[in-house]
């Protein structure tokens, strides 16, 4: 026997990736600074208390598809804390001001605050579902789990 | 007003009309497309074509030819003609694909059809006369996943095809030996063989499989359905526009344009939609039937709701769905007019019901209906 019929080092090579017929995803290039300057914006609308102005910036700031996983925890942790913020009795308010591409926006960004709850978060976060499901409809649930570009 | 055909249990998957609408061939989830023709209010089975492996996965009935083409997943379609003992024979269709078909349509002129196959391929074939058989000429590129939906414009030369890869596209299927060159359309002057005239993506948030695509009437625009609950239309006399609306319900799974500007649309919200086409915007209509909430019947005892609510933790047992179809709607097919001008329209279940929806007498009897 040959003296390499051991060695399984090229087990780790994945050929499939040379396949020409491999699915080719749409590369469209999001540009992660355009969070940035919203971070400092809705921490000082959080600190003057107007977490509902804050929501309206967060959602229509918010770039879908940033590959950078550092980038999303951290706008996932700035939207929690504008969602927190917000009281059980401002939400219907702050939900019929958004317009429809923020509610799946905002559907979104809550379906990841389940992923990650701390405590109290979750009882919340069930009460933010709920006004924007009356609102938004089952539409807005399937287009946060068909998108393929996740929040 | 509903007429509903009940045809048992099983879903059935797939249907289609013959050119006169006193037959339907429909399959049931299974390798055979059952064949019935309607004697008073009845259903008899006239036919049963059994020849495929797997199951069968689009029945199309050519009205003026009274051919039926159907394809299944067994990578093989069937062209079966009626011979003079009234007998269906079947033609096999060498559409040189190595996985599923998934959608067939006739072309308006009857003189080709297009198979959509997981292949990623779309085999547009045609009669050879030499060889006599049916012939087929591919599709490739750009397809990246499987075609779900085709469709063909009314020129008898273009097909909108919807895919898995979230994207519709308007090719050409120009067959040099069966047909004349075709003048320009609003979607392009040259159409060579497979020529991709446009492309569509469904969603710019990258998503949602396209469950099916249809020209309007006069050609000019093209409506497609995705699974990121949206409807879309793109029109080429107004630069390729595309208007997307995004519905508040479950995804539609079938579409059909039942006036110049409107759309009827149904699929797993277990009703049919319209939707109402303007110059920049999609609008929805309205529903086709009325949630009938079941009065609460007084036989109910007291000791039944307590066992109930102990058992369900429900007050009563409420499965059934308050609309004529119980299960999600599979196909929506054109029975009396035609696309731009339907009176009647047929939509098949997964609850083994066919639904035959009277435009007419549902506009009379719906208030708030939009058409």
């Amino acid at each position: 026997m040959a003296k390499n019929t051991s060695s399984n080092v090229f087990r780790t090579l994945d050929v499939d990736q040379y396949n020409e017929d491999n699915y080719k995803e749409d590369n469209d290039s999001t540009d992660p600074a355009a969070l940035g300057p919203n971070d400092t914006l809705i921490t000082s609308l959080l600190a003057a208390n107007k977490p509902v102005e804050a929501l309206t910036h967060l959602l229509s700031g918010a770039t879908l598809g940033i590959k950078d996983q550092a980038a999303r925890t951290t706008s996932l942790t700035l939207a929690m804390r504008v969602l927190m913020a917000i009281k059980v009795s401002q939400i219907d308010d702050a939900v019929a001001q958004l317009d429809n591409e923020s509610r799946d926006v905002l559907m979104k960004f809550i379906y990841r605050g389940f992923e990650v709850p701390n405590e109290g978060s979750s009882a919340h976060l069930l009460v933010w579902h709920e006004k924007v499901f009356t609102v938004a409809g089952v539409g807005s649930i399937v287009r946060v789990l068909t998108d393929k570009k996740r929040v | 007003m509903t007429t509903v055909h009940n045809f048992g249990v099983s879903p059935i998957s797939c249907h289609s009309w013959s050119g006169d609408r006193k037959s339907l061939a429909l399959s049931q989830n299974s390798n055979e497309v059952t064949l019935f023709s309607s004697s008073g209010s009845d259903w008899k089975q006239t036919g049963l074509l059994d020849q495929h492996d797997l199951r069968v996965t689009s029945i199309d009935w050519a009205p003026k030819t009274n051919r039926i083409v159907t394809c299944s997943s067994d990578r093989n379609a069937y062209v079966w003609v009626l011979d003079d003992n009234n007998v269906w024979k079947k033609t096999l269709v060498l559409l040189r694909i190595n996985r599923a078909a998934t959608c067939v349509r006739w072309s308006p002129e009857e003189n080709k059809f297009a198979v959509g196959s997981g292949a990623k391929i779309i085999s547009i074939c045609y009669h050879e006369k030499e060889f006599d058989g049916w012939v087929s000429k591919h599709i490739k590129k750009p397809m990246q996943s499987t075609v779900t939906s085709i469709d063909w414009h009314p020129n008898n030369i273009l097909i909108a095809a919807g895919s898995t890869d979230f994207k519709v596209r308007v090719f050409s299927s120009f067959v040099k030996d069966v047909e004349a060159r075709p003048s320009p359309t609003e979607w392009g002057s040259k159409m060579p063989m497979g020529y991709l005239m446009k492309e569509f993506s469904n969603s710019s948030a990258g998503g949602g499989w396209v469950h099916a695509v249809s020209f309007s009437p006069d050609g000019s625009k093209l409506a497609w359905a995705g699974h990121d609950s949206s409807i879309s239309v793109a029109d080429a006399a107004n630069d390729m526009l595309v208007m997307k609306l995004k519905t508040n319900l479950l995804p539609m799974c079938s579409l059909t344009w039942i006036r110049p500007n409107t759309i009827a649309a149904a699929g797993h919200n277990c009703v049919p939609y319209t939707f109402i086409v303007e110059s920049d915007a999609v609008k929805l209509g309205s529903a086709m039937e009325e949630d009938k909430k079941k009065e609460s019947s007084g036989k109910t005892s007291a000791m039944d709701l307590f066992k109930n609510k102990d058992k369900l933790g429900q007050n009563e047992l409420e499965t059934k769905l308050n609309f004529t179809h119980q299960k999600q709607i599979a196909e929506i097919r054109i029975v009396g007019g035609q696309k731009g001008d339907v009176d009647t329209f047929s939509t098949c279940s997964l609850d083994g019901k066919i639904v035959v929806w009277n435009l007419k007498t549902l506009a009379g009897q719906m208030k708030g209906l939009k058409i």
